[in-house]
C-alpha cells in the first residue's frame, strides 16, 4: 500500500540546528498519497520544525526532499504552496471581516467586465465548501462561524488557491468541540479519499486512533520509527513517545489519595453569593488549605469566568468574599498577590508569557510586581531565582536569557508556573495549565500541584480533560452555562459526573 | 578562529540594536571628513570649544531630551504627538513667570524690549524653572489619564494637546513674543562650561532616565506593559500606572527640551518652540532601535544616539550647502532608509549573511 511508487513526499536525512538545539537529527519521512499521516511525539520533538521545513519556512541545514520523485529545494512558504504542499495552522489565517467566499477566492476572483462578479464568486464558493460537504452562507463574514468552520474554510482555500497534492494540519483541533471535530474528520477523510496525502499534527491521541493511517513517532529530533496506527496499541505508543513507560498516572492516583489526609479544616478562601452579573451567576465556594479543587465543565460553562473572579481580574457585583476570615475589598490582581492568590491563565499566548521578555523576566515578573517599582530584584537575585525553577520545573531552555517566545509550549506554561511560584502562593489557581501539552509535562504538572497541595498550598485545577480533574482533584465543583451547579468529594463516579456537567435529567 | 569569533561579535552588536545608529553616524561624519574641509576643527576661544562637532551637540540638545522621554513612551505601545506643543507652553509659561508685566501693558502684535534689565526677574530663577516644568509633567499626565482611563488611541489621545497647546501656550502670553533679557536664564541654553551647557542638562537627564528605568523595575514593566498588556495585568502589573508614569516623564522632558530652546532664542515664541520636533523625536526613537507602534524593549542609548544622527545630518547638509528647504527631504530619505533598515527582510538577510560568513570561518 505505501510503496516508494505512491510516496509523495520522501524528506531524508533532514538535519536542522537552532542556536542551542539539535532540533531536528537525521530525520526521514515519507508520505504517501491517499494517507492521514499522524506526526507525535512531546513538545520540542521536533514536529514543528519539521513541518516547518517541508512548508519552506526554514532550510534544512543538509537532507533531500522529493516530492513526487523529483529532489526540489523549498524555498519559502509562497513557493511549497506552488508546489502543492499547504498548511492549516492552528491559527487561523484568513481575514474575519471578510465574507467566507471572499476569503475563500480572494485573489483569483471571477470578473466580469473589470468588476467582481459577486454572483459567480459566491456560486463557486459555495461549490467549494459543498465539495467538502459544508452548507453555510458563504455571504456571510467568516468571523461568525465557528473555529472548526474557520479551519474548514481555511482548509477549502488552501485546496482552491494551490491545487494542493499534501496538505498539513498543524494542531488543528486544539481549539474544536467534540462535534467540530468529527465535522473536521468527515473532511480530512473525504480528501484522502481523493488522493491528498495529509500530515495531522496532534496531542491527541485519542483522535490519532480514530482517523490517522500511519503515525510517525519523534523524539528528541529523531524519528523513533514509523507505524501503521491500528497495529500500535496505545501503551507502546505511549512509552515510545516518551521513552519511558507510563506507570506515573498510577503514582498520581495514589499520591492524591494519601494527600488527602493533609487537608485541613480552617478556611483559606470563603466565596459567599459572589458573582458577576451577566457573566457568572452567584456561587458559593470554600477552600481549605492543602486541598486540590477541580473545576469541571465544558467550554464557556463558566469556569474561566469564576477563576477570574477569583483572582480579581472582574469585580464582583454581588456577595461577599473572604481570606482568612477578613473580607476582601481590593480585587485586583496586584490585591490577590499580595493576600497569596495566583491564576495561571487560560489564554497562556495572550494573557501569560510576555514573549519578547527573557525566561528570567518572565519567571521574576509577577515577584517583581508584588515588591513594587524601586525596590528592585538584583540581576544576581534573578538569575538565582530563574536558575532554581528552571531546575525545579525541568524547563527546557539553553539559557535564563533565552526569550521566552523560542521555548516550547510546554515549556512556556512552566515558565508561568515558575512566576507563581517565585510568588509563594497559598492559593495557585490553574487554568487549562495542560492544554496543548505533551503528556510527559502534563503529568509532571499533576505531580507538582499535588506536591504543592502537600506543601499546605491550595490549588484550583480547571480543565477540559475529565480525566486529568479526577486524578488530581480532591473535591469536584461541575460548572454548566455560567452556575456552579454541584460538587462532588470523595471517590467520583466518572458517569455521574459526566451527566452533572451535560444537565443530569435526560 | 579569532576572525569567527569577531563575526559572532559583528552579530552581537546586530542583535543589541545600536548597530543602525551607530553605523549611521560613522557614515554621516565619514561623508563630512571627506566633503567637507575642516568639518572637524575644534578650537578653544575664551574658555568655550567651538567647531562643527560641538554645534552638532548642542543643536541636538533639545531633540535628544524629547527622544529619552519619548522612548518611554513609544516602549509602552504608544505614541506622543504633543511633545512640540508642550515644549511651547512650558516656555510660555517660563517667560510669563520672568516677565509678566507686559500682559498688563495691552500691547499690539510684535513687541520687543520693554524691561532691559539683565538681572531682572519677577520670579526667582529656580521658581521659574520648577514651575514650567511642573506644568510640562502635567500635560504629560493629561496625555497619560486619557491613554491609560480613557483608553484612548494614543496618537490620538496626544493629538489633542499637540493642537490645542500652542493655542493655550499663545493664550498664557497673551500671544505676546516675551523677549527675555534675563542672564541666568539665558544661560541654560546659552552657557559653556568648556562645552555648551545644554549638553550637561543632556547627560543628567540621560543618567537620571537610565537609573530610574534600569535600577529600578520601571524599565521591565514598560517593556512588558508594550509587548503584551493583558500579559502584565495578570502579572500584578498596573499598566495604567505605568502608562502615566511614562507620559508623565515624556511630559517632563518637553518641559526640559522647552526651557532649553526659549533659553537659547530668548524669546517666548509659541508658534515656532518645538515646531515638528516631535516628528524628530520620533524618528530619533525610531533610530535607535525601539520598535514605533509595537513597543516592547527599548533603548535609550539608542535614542540618543538616534538624536544625534538626526542632527549630524542636519548640520552636515549646510555645510555642504544644501538649502534649508531641501532639509526635510533628506530627512524623509532618512525615514526611508531607516523603514528598510528594520524591515523583516532585511534583518533576515543580516542575520543570513553573519551566519554564513560564521560558518565559511568555520570550515576554514
Amino acid at each position: 500500500m505505501t510503496g516508494p511508487a505512491t510516496d509523495i513526499v520522501v524528506m531524508e536525512n533532514i538535519d536542522k540546528s537552532f542556536p542551542g538545539v539539535h532540533a531536528l537529527k537525521q530525520v526521514n519521512f515519507s508520505l504517501a498519497r491517499g494517507e492521514i499521516h499522524a506526526l507525535v511525539g512531546e513538545n520540542g520533538a521536533g514536529k514543528s520544525t519539521l513541518i516547518r521545513v517541508l512548508t519552506g519556512v526554514e532550510r534544512p541545514e543538509s537532507g533531500t526532499i522529493r516530492l513526487d520523485g523529483i529532489e526540489v529545494t523549498i524555498r519559502s512558504p509562497l513557493h511549497a504552496q506552488s508546489l502543492g504542499i499547504s498548511t492549516v495552522y492552528q491559527e487561523v489565517n484568513l481575514c474575519p471581516n471578510l465574507t467566507v467566499a471572499e476569503n475563500l477566492l480572494i485573489g483569483r476572483q471571477p470578473m466580469k467586465r473589470r468588476h467582481v462578479d459577486w454572483k459567480t464568486m459566491n456560486r463557486q464558493a459555495r461549490e467549494i465548501l459543498q465539495g467538502l460537504d459544508i452548507a453555510i452562507d458563504v455571504t456571510q463574514p467568516l468571523g461568525s462561524y465557528s473555529i472548526a468552520i474557520q479551519q474548514m474554510a481555511a482548509i477549502a482555500r488552501a485546496l482552491v488557491i494551490s491545487s494542493a497534492k499534501v496538505l498539513v494540519l498543524d494542531e488543528p483541533t486544539s481549539s474544536l468541540t467534540g462535534h467540530e471535530t468529527d465535522q473536521l474528520f468527515r473532511v480530512m477523510r473525504k480528501l484522502r479519499g481523493e488522493g491528498i496525502a495529509i500530515v495531522f499534527i496532534t496531542h491527541f491521541l485519542d483522535q490519532v486512533y480514530e482517523v490517522s493511517d500511519r503515525v510517525t513517532v519523534l523524539r528528541n529530533g529523531s524519528v523513533v520509527g514509523v507505524y501503521e496506527t491500528a497495529g500500535l496499541p496505545r501503551l507502546t505508543l505511549i512509552t515510545l513517545m516518551l521513552g519511558r513507560s507510563l506507570t506515573e498516572l498510577d503514582d498520581i492516583n495514589r499520591h492524591r489519595i494519601e494527600s488527602s489526609q493533609h487537608i485541613g479544616t480552617e478556611s483559606l478562601l470563603e466565596a459567599e453569593g459572589v458573582g458577576v452579573f451577566g457573566s457568572i451567576a452567584p456561587f458559593d465556594l470554600v477552600l481549605h488549605a492543602g486541598e486540590v479543587v477541580g473545576f469541571a465543565g465544558l467550554l464557556g460553562s463558566g469556569r474561566t469566568e469564576m477563576a477570574q473572579l477569583l483572582f480579581g481580574i472582574d469585580q464582583p457585583t454581588t456577595g461577599s468574599m473572604t481570606m482568612d476570615g477578613a473580607p476582601i475589598r481590593k480585587f485586583s490582581p496586584i490585591g490577590s498577590i499580595e493576600r497569596g492568590v495566583a491564576l495561571c491563565p487560560e489564554d497562556r499566548k495572550a494573557e501569560g508569557i510576555v514573549a519578547d521578555l527573557t525566561v528570567r523576566e518572565n519567571i521574576i515578573m509577577a515577584m517583581q510586581a508584588s515588591r513594587g517599582w524601586f525596590r528592585h530584584l538584583s540581576t544576581s537575585d534573578q538569575y538565582a531565582i530563574a536558575e532554581r525553577y528552571i531546575k525545579l520545573l525541568n524547563i527546557a531552555t539553553p539559557s535564563a536569557d533565552q526569550p521566552v517566545k523560542n521555548l516550547s509550549g510546554g515549556n512556556q506554561q512552566k515558565v508561568i508556573l515558575a512566576r507563581w511560584l517565585a510568588t509563594n502562593p497559598r492559593l495557585l489557581i490553574l487554568d487549562e495549565p495542560t492544554r496543548g501539552i505533551d503528556v510527559g509535562t502534563k503529568a509532571d504538572i499533576q505531580k507538582l500541584v499535588l506536591s504543592l497541595a502537600e506543601e499546605g498550598k491550595s490549588c484550583i485545577f480547571i480543565s477540559s480533560e475529565l480525566e486529568e480533574v479526577l486524578r488530581t482533584s480532591h473535591r469536584i465543583v461541575v460548572m454548566r452555562d455560567r452556575a456552579k451547579v454541584s460538587e462532588f468529594a470523595g471517590d467520583v463516579d466518572e458517569q455521574e459526573l459526566m451527566q452533572a456537567i451535560a444537565g443530569g435529567e435526560s | 578562529m579569532s576572525t569567527l569569533r569577531s563575526v559572532i561579535r559583528v552579530g552581537g552588536v546586530r542583535d543589541s540594536r545600536l548597530m543602525v545608529p551607530i553605523v549611521a553616524l560613522a557614515a554621516i561624519l565619514l561623508i563630512d571628513l571627506i566633503v567637507v574641509p575642516g568639518f572637524f576643527n575644534l578650537e578653544m576661544k575664551d574658555g568655550h570649544l567651538y567647531g562643527s562637532l560641538v554645534d552638532i551637540l548642542r543643536n541636538s540638545a533639545p531633540t535628544v531630551v524629547l527622544a529619552i522621554g519619548m522612548t518611554l513612551v513609544i516602549a509602552t505601545g504608544g505614541v506622543d504627538l504633543s511633545v512640540g506643543a508642550i515644549m511651547a507652553i512650558a516656555a510660555s509659561v517660563a517667560c510669563i513667570l520672568i516677565d509678566p508685566r507686559i500682559i498688563g501693558l495691552n500691547l499690539q502684535g510684535n513687541i520687543t524690549a520693554v524691561v532691559g534689565d539683565p538681572t531682572y526677574s519677577f520670579a526667582p530663577i529656580p521658581v521659574v524653572i520648577v514651575a514650567s516644568l511642573v506644568v510640562a509633567v502635567a500635560c504629560g499626565l493629561w496625555n497619560g489619564v486619557l491613554v491609560s482611563f480613557g483608553r484612548i488611541q494614543p496618537m490620538v489621545a496626544t493629538l489633542i494637546l499637540m493642537i490645542a497647546g500652542r493655542g493655550i501656550a499663545q493664550l498664557i502670553t497673551n500671544s505676546i513674543k516675551i523677549i527675555i533679557f534675563n542672564d541666568a536664564f539665558a544661560y541654560i541654553g546659552n552657557g559653556f562650561i568648556i562645552l555648551p551647557f545644554s549638553l550637561f542638562i543632556v547627560v543628567a537627564l540621560f543618567a537620571g532616565a537610565w537609573l530610574l528605568t534600569r535600577r529600578t523595575a520601571i524599565g521591565l514593566f514598560v517593556e512588558s506593559v508594550g509587548i503584551s498588556f493583558r500579559a502584565s495585568l495578570y502579572a500584578g502589573i498596573n499598566e495604567k500606572r505605568i502608562k502615566l508614569f511614562a507620559y508623565s516623564f515624556c511630559g517632563f522632558c518637553a518641559g526640559v527640551a522647552g526651557l532649553i530652546a526659549v533659553s537659547s532664542i530668548r524669546t517666548s515664541d509659541a508658534n515656532q518652540i518645538g515646531l515638528y520636533t516631535e516628528l524628530d523625536a520620533i524618528l530619533a526613537v525610531v533610530i535607535g532601535g525601539t520598535l514605533l507602534g509595537t513597543g516592547g524593549r527599548f533603548s535609550l542609548l539608542g535614542s540618543v544616539l538616534g538624536g544625534l544622527v538626526i542632527q549630524a545630518t542636519q548640520t552636515s547638509m549646510y555645510a555642504i550647502g544644501v538649502a534649508a528647504s531641501a532639509i526635510t527631504a533628506v530627512k524623509a530619505v532618512m525615514v526611508i532608509i531607516v523603514i528598510i533598515l528594520y524591515s523583516r527582510q532585511v534583518q533576515d538577510l543580516g542575520g543570513r549573511l553573519v551566519a554564513r560568513l560564521g560558518r565559511k570561518q568555520a570550515a576554514t
